[in-house]
């Protein structure tokens, strides 16, 4: 009796079972889609065997004396990634407190009924725009107008507040402070479009509810509004992360490439995919080893970084419901 | 990769199809430094002009890239200001001609407020700067050398090369020739271990060095005379062996009555001479002994030609200098080893 489809005795129903058509193009359709999902898992893992495999070498060499060294010298055959790996998350993070800030409250602002609407597209617009311009404009934005314009803030947080330990050294120019600001600025644009995406899929019934209720607009956006969106937002602050962490040519030109472990904001530092980029257009085979290594080790970071967020982001929606 | 790749199809198709037509039209393709690409792609365009059924197109990608296009064979020529390592030479059997064919200069650009000009620097202090020794622009032995100069009381910011690269080398390899701790602690090569200190920064290639120097007050750093001259930055004099302080932009005396050994590999760490500025190095195309192409080789040739004889006249003018005539001959010599 397995006949799902099975034509029902009664005629006149404008139910109809599907034709042969349809179940070959549902059908196909579904293949068509396990196939995607398929590739896209082997494009993974590909890439995971290919860069792992040419890691190996580099891997049985070096052992986590990589992972915990701080000096990167080719000719002496020494290679560390630590300062590489601090900088990596401090610029990340740092940019992902900026941005993620001003990414939140721009959402706001363009979501919450503070603008017309038709102001408001524009606005998005060209904060979407932001997203379109190339790496290396933004660093050499960063070369030429940033530095110089944080130089005399930072001269005088040197000079004044020297003994805290995130104004220890002076700005010579390039250092972590210029790069996590442009770096903010360059995942702002994501989380910005994310978060705004989760604002306005808050059910337009909740928030007149809480207007019925009696609360102010801000009470409204702070105490409703953010809540039940906070899980997509939270979602757009992984995203962005994700970004900074593998944002490379700007960071090459503006973090000063220096290895160096300093909680100072004005010291020179180095992070993962600079240091790729920088040594692997002439590096020989022995260097291209460690670079495996140290490219396996930058998505290690990745995949822990995305992995953290979606499980804290299950528990806050586990929390909610 | 699959650029080049693309790139080598397309040719080999161009040269079957064009001499299917009975018109010999030759391409060649380089790939490697990037100091001499402006003075090289300057040549290329004007050897089209004067001959348009030879057309050579050069990817300014870095020394040690080159060498490894060159290895991959998936270039005709390779450039390096490095040479070649002699492990490297040996994994090509159809043998190695290296020719050096201009020679560069590296100066040390600064950036002081005021602009002061021609800033003298001793021996003993600019390569204590790279060590990390000397760190104030008020330094005593700065001073000494500069009473007309009033320097000011700035830590000194060196900018360093982040990615691996020909004037690192050359640049280093004078240091260690000048500067025994330099040489045992830092060592020379395509990238060095500078000290770890928040005053070292790097930036990537010629450009971005520049630019560092250019936008850090207090910042030294080192880079080719050509782009320093394009750019328009401040750089030293530089005290030479014979303890004159020299401007680059002199180099002519540098090389003059200079013979190369029979592989034409020489460097001049410290050069010796009255006038000759320190840091001077040749550059060198690398071509294959035996190509399979003989028109290819004739072409390769030609384009060597090209260069010892216009080209040498270019070469001043844009801040590279040119080869004495003792070398343009024995290079002549050596270019008739490609076939």
């Amino acid at each position: 009796m397995n006949k799902p489809f099975a034509v029902l005795p009664l005629n006149d129903s404008v139910c109809q079972p599907p034709t042969a058509t349809q179940l070959v193009v549902d059908r196909g359709f579904r293949g068509l889609c396990y196939f995607g999902v398929f590739l896209i898992l082997l494009l993974v893992v590909a890439l995971v065997v290919e860069i792992g495999g040419k890691a190996v070498p580099g891997m049985q060499k070096y052992g986590t004396g990589f992972i915990a060294g701080t000096v990167w010298d080719p000719n002496q055959l020494q290679y560390g990634i630590l300062p590489a790996i601090w900088g990596t998350l401090y610029s990340s993070l740092l940019a992902l407190l900026i941005g993620g800030f001003f990414g939140v409250m721009m959402a706001i602002f363009l979501t919450q009924d503070f603008l017309p609407p038709r102001l408001a597209a524009l606005f998005r617009t060209i904060i979407e725009l932001l997203a379109a311009i190339p790496s290396v404009v933004y660093g050499l934005w960063g070369i030429f107008v940033v530095i110089p314009a944080i130089r005399p803030l930072a001269d005088w947080l040197h000079q004044t507040l020297g003994w805290l330990p995130f104004f220890k050294s002076s700005l010579s120019g390039p250092g972590l402070l210029p790069a996590a600001l442009v770096l903010a600025i360059m995942i702002l644009p994501t989380i910005a479009a994310v978060s705004q995406d989760a604002l306005r899929a808050v059910p337009l019934k909740t928030k007149q509810a809480a207007y019925g209720m009696g609360a102010t607009h801000w009470e409204a956006i702070l105490k409703v509004m953010l809540p039940t969106a906070a899980t997509g937002i939270f979602g757009a602050l992984v995203l962005g992360l994700g970004r900074a962490l593998g944002e490379t040519m700007a960071l090459a030109m503006l973090v000063g490439n220096s290895n160096q472990i300093s909680l100072s904001l004005f010291s020179p530092a180095n992070t993962l995919a600079a240091l790729l980029a920088l040594n692997f257009p002439e590096a020989g085979p022995a260097e291209v080893e460690v670079l495996m290594y140290a490219s396996l080790v930058l998505m290690l970071i990745t995949l822990v970084v995305n992995l953290v967020g979606s499980s804290i982001m299950m528990m806050s929606q586990r929390g909610a419901k | 990769m699959k650029r080049i790749m693309f790139a080598v199809t397309c040719a080999a198709a161009l040269t079957l199809s064009s001499s299917a037509l009975a018109q010999e039209r030759i391409r060649l393709i380089g790939s490697g430094a990037s100091f001499p690409a402006p003075l090289y792609l300057a040549w290329f365009k004007d050897l089209g002009k004067k001959n348009p059924n030879l057309t050579v197109d050069y990817q300014s990608k870095g020394s040690g890239a080159g060498v490894q296009d060159f290895l991959n064979r998936t270039v005709d020529f390779a450039a390096s200001d490095s040479a070649m390592s002699k492990e490297d030479m040996a994994k090509v059997p159809e043998g190695v001609q290296l020719l050096p064919m201009t020679a560069g200069e590296i100066v040390l650009a600064y950036n002081l407020p005021g602009n002061p000009k021609g800033v003298r620097l001793p021996r003993e202090v600019y390569s204590n700067i790279f060590l990390g020794k000397i760190t104030r622009w008020n330094d005593a032995r700065i001073t000494a050398a500069n009473p007309a100069v009033s320097l000011p009381d700035l830590p000194i910011t060196v900018v360093v090369r982040a990615d691996s690269s020909g004037t690192t080398a050359v640049f280093s390899k004078h240091l260690a020739a000048i500067n025994d701790a330099f040489r045992k602690t830092l060592g020379e090569g395509n990238t060095v271990n500078w000290p770890a200190s928040d005053k070292f920064i790097k930036s990537p290639k010629n450009d971005g060095v520049t630019a560092t120097v250019r936008q850090t007050p207090g910042a030294i750093g080192y880079i080719e005379y050509a782009f320093a001259k394009l750019a328009k930055v401040e750089y030293a004099l530089l005290q030479n062996k014979a303890g004159q302080y020299v401007a680059a932009g002199s180099g002519g005396e540098t090389l003059a009555g200079f013979k190369l050994p029979q592989d034409m590999i020489a460097w001049l760490p410290d050069p010796d001479g009255a006038k000759a500025y320190p840091i001077t190095s040749y550059t060198w195309m690398i071509f294959r002994k035996n190509n399979a192409d003989p028109k290819k080789a004739q072409a390769m040739r030609e384009m060597v030609e090209y260069g010892l004889t216009q080209g040498q006249k270019m070469a001043d003018a844009m801040g590279y200098i040119p080869l004495p005539t003792t070398v343009v001959d024995q290079v002549r010599t050596a270019a008739a080893s490609i076939k």
